[in-house]
């Protein structure tokens, strides 16, 4: 039964996909008449005038470029000009950076707040205060401070992630079963070692939750921070293909961002599963 | 059988809200012999669950002491096992992870082989022999409880402490789960301090009952001697030509007793609670206690002891 869901929902999927290329296929085929004019001019229109050509690229168009850069994903032929490998390459190591130092602050962090009411308190309205502010609105600060664009980059990723896995940390360990923490205390296990063998397990799936949530939204960040700060990564590649007008690698861009961003979360959800406990 | 080995020393518990301070109970005395199996009964919210974690550590009394073993405690203790209402197992260990947490928390320098070796031993013990690498969620409710008793025994305590340990479980397993226990307890022989809601459970179990009466302001009425032989069968227990007279006296308290009976009864010395002895058999019932009865008393209607 639900296999045969599963197969029945591919076959949608599939069959949806067909549809939606046909459809992009139709709408951005040559149409208009073929306009008359001399060679030179027809040279600066470029193909949208002389062959009837919609600016829009096909889906065939689209699919034989993106062949063309699985092909040589990582060349480099100077500063604008980068395989696509190179670029994403640029971005997965910026956002791992960023997001790892988060990890790295967040939950131990996570930890002293959920166990101590008074750091709780203290702490809350500077968390408040801090959580809505755009990551993106750090980053004039973060030049001016750092003076290096790319570890201005990193710094906008670390501070985006943070609040999430942070206040999720800070949930699971405040909320961790008093009975399980009971269960320690009549064991005398100190807190050092309860910590580890009772909050941190039972905080667990909370957590990873939060480091999920950060992921994702690191990875949506990392887009506009490089179309600021520009050099080098998929979001200034999107941002410079724009520029050459190329909206063939612009559409294969927001593809492969879309694809990398699905990886990043099945491998957090594949950690989720890992320390998930039924009860 | 002598001696205190438990005493809980005119302990109070008060919440203070908004509306003021309540007093779940204060003023309450309580001592127990070392090897003694002692049941507290009573109405729910009555404060049973407060007494018991005061006495493991877990909760501190607003006034008073308990003093086990010749010490006053201060927090909790190896010494003093729990095995908890919701039997608290930690979901993400197995049943032989979470009897091993128990022992290598009291043994810190035993190595892994020593504590799975041990913890083995009590799993068998309970009777749950090729289980031991289920997790707790597909373990039955009888089961689960079970390994909450593997793991208080598991580190060999100077005493038990258990909160309605059964309730959760159907007659049958409850049936199969007091034996165990009042086996272990009699071959051991550990102090065991219980909560029941359960006169049946309280009466094959106990030497000595503590009946409490509602709260807020609860107190302890009195203390009732468990007539019956040591070695009673929870199957023959209601031929005991006591059964009866000792049942219809804890029924009667709950039903009615529990309710009139308070603080400010005349005489009533919390230090210093009546003791009653179930006399003869097949005598009057127990009905409202007389107020002016005499300390070491027995039933009205029943002989004294
Ligand atoms: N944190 C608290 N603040 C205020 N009152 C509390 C608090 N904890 C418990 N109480 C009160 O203390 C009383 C005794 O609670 P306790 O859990 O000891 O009852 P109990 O006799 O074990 O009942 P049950 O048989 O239902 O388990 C209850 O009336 C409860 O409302
Ligand atoms: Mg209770």
């Amino acid at each position: 039964m639900t296999s045969s869901l599963r197969v029945r929902a591919g076959l949608v999927s599939v069959a949806l996909l067909i549809a939606f290329l046909g459809i992009w296929h139709l709408a951005t085929r040559s149409t208009a008449p073929v306009a008359t004019m001399s060679p030179e001019y027809a040279k600066l229109m470029g193909l949208t005038a002389t062959q009837g050509k919609s600016a829009m690229p096909g889906p065939l168009d689209v699919g034989a470029k993106l062949w063309e850069h699985l092909k040589r994903p990582f060349y480099d032929n100077g500063p604008n000009d980068k395989g696509l490998g190179i670029q994403l390459a640029y971005s997965i190591a910026r956002v791992g950076t960023g997001y790892l130092l988060a990890v790295l602050v967040a939950i131990p962090l996570g930890f002293l707040i959920g166990m101590s009411p008074l750091l709780s308190k203290a702490l809350d309205p500077f968390i408040q205060v801090l959580k809505p502010i755009s990551p993106l609105a750090w980053m004039p600060l973060a030049l001016y401070t750092i003076k290096d664009s790319s570890i201005s980059a990193i710094f906008v990723i670390f501070i985006c992630s943070i609040w999430p896995m942070l206040l999720n940390t800070v949930f699971g360990v405040a909320s961790v079963r008093k009975e399980w923490i009971n269960v320690a205390r009549t064991l005398e296990v100190g807190t050092v070692r309860r910590a580890f063998t009772v909050i941190l397990p039972a905080a667990a799936p909370t957590i990873l939750t939060g480091m999920r949530i950060s992921i994702g939204i690191a990875w949506l960040v990392i887009v506009a921070a490089e179309m600021l700060v520009g050099g080098t990564g998929i979001g200034y590649f999107v941002w410079n293909e724009w520029n050459n007008l190329s909206i063939t690698n612009v559409i294969i861009a927001i593809l492969l961002i879309g694809i990398v961003g699905m990886l990043l979360d099945q491998i957090l959800a594949r950690f989720t599963r890992l320390v998930t406990f039924p009860e | 059988m002598s001696g205190k080995f438990v005493s809980i020393e005119g302990i109070a518990k008060r919440y203070s809200s908004a509306g003021g301070t309540t007093t779940i109970f204060e003023n309450l005395w309580l001592s127990m012999a070392r090897g003694e199996f002692a049941c507290v009964i009573g109405h729910s919210g009555c404060g049973k669950t407060t007494v018991l974690n005061i006495l493991a550590g877990l909760d501190e009394p607003s006034e008073g002491a308990v003093i086990v073993d010749g010490q006053a405690i201060s927090g909790t203790s190896l010494d003093r096992a729990v095995i908890f209402q919701s039997h608290a197992l930690l979901p993400w260990r197995t049943v032989l992870g979470n009897v091993s947490y128990a022992v290598s928390s009291k043994w810190r320098s035993w190595d892994r082989a020593k504590v799975r070796a041990h913890a083995q031993s009590f799993i068998d013990l309970v009777g749950l022999t090729g289980s031991e690498h289920k997790r707790p969620s597909e373990l039955s409710g009888g089961m689960k409880q079970r390994v909450g008793i593997a793991r208080a025994l598991s580190i060999t305590p100077k005493m038990m402490l258990m909160d309605e340990p059964f309730s959760a479980l159907d007659a049958l397993t409850r049936g199969t789960l007091q034996d165990e226990v009042r086996r272990i307890c009699l071959e051991t022989g550990q102090t065991a301090f219980m909560i029941t809601h359960d006169v049946d459970e309280a009466i094959y179990l106990a030497d000595k009952i503590f009946p409490m009466t509602n709260g807020p302001g609860a107190v302890l009425a009195e203390i009732v001697e468990n007539p019956l032989p040591r070695d009673r069968g929870r199957t023959d227990l209601h031929r005991h030509p006591l059964y009866y007279a000792l049942r219809n006296h804890i029924v009667d308290f709950l039903v009615t007793r529990s309710k009139t009976f308070a603080a400010g009864t005349p005489d009533h010395d919390p230090r210093n609670v009546p003791i009653v002895h179930i006399g003869k058999p097949g005598l009057a019932i127990a009905s409202d206690a007389k107020p002016e009865a005499p300390r070491e008393t027995s039933c009205p209607g029943q002989a004294r002891a």
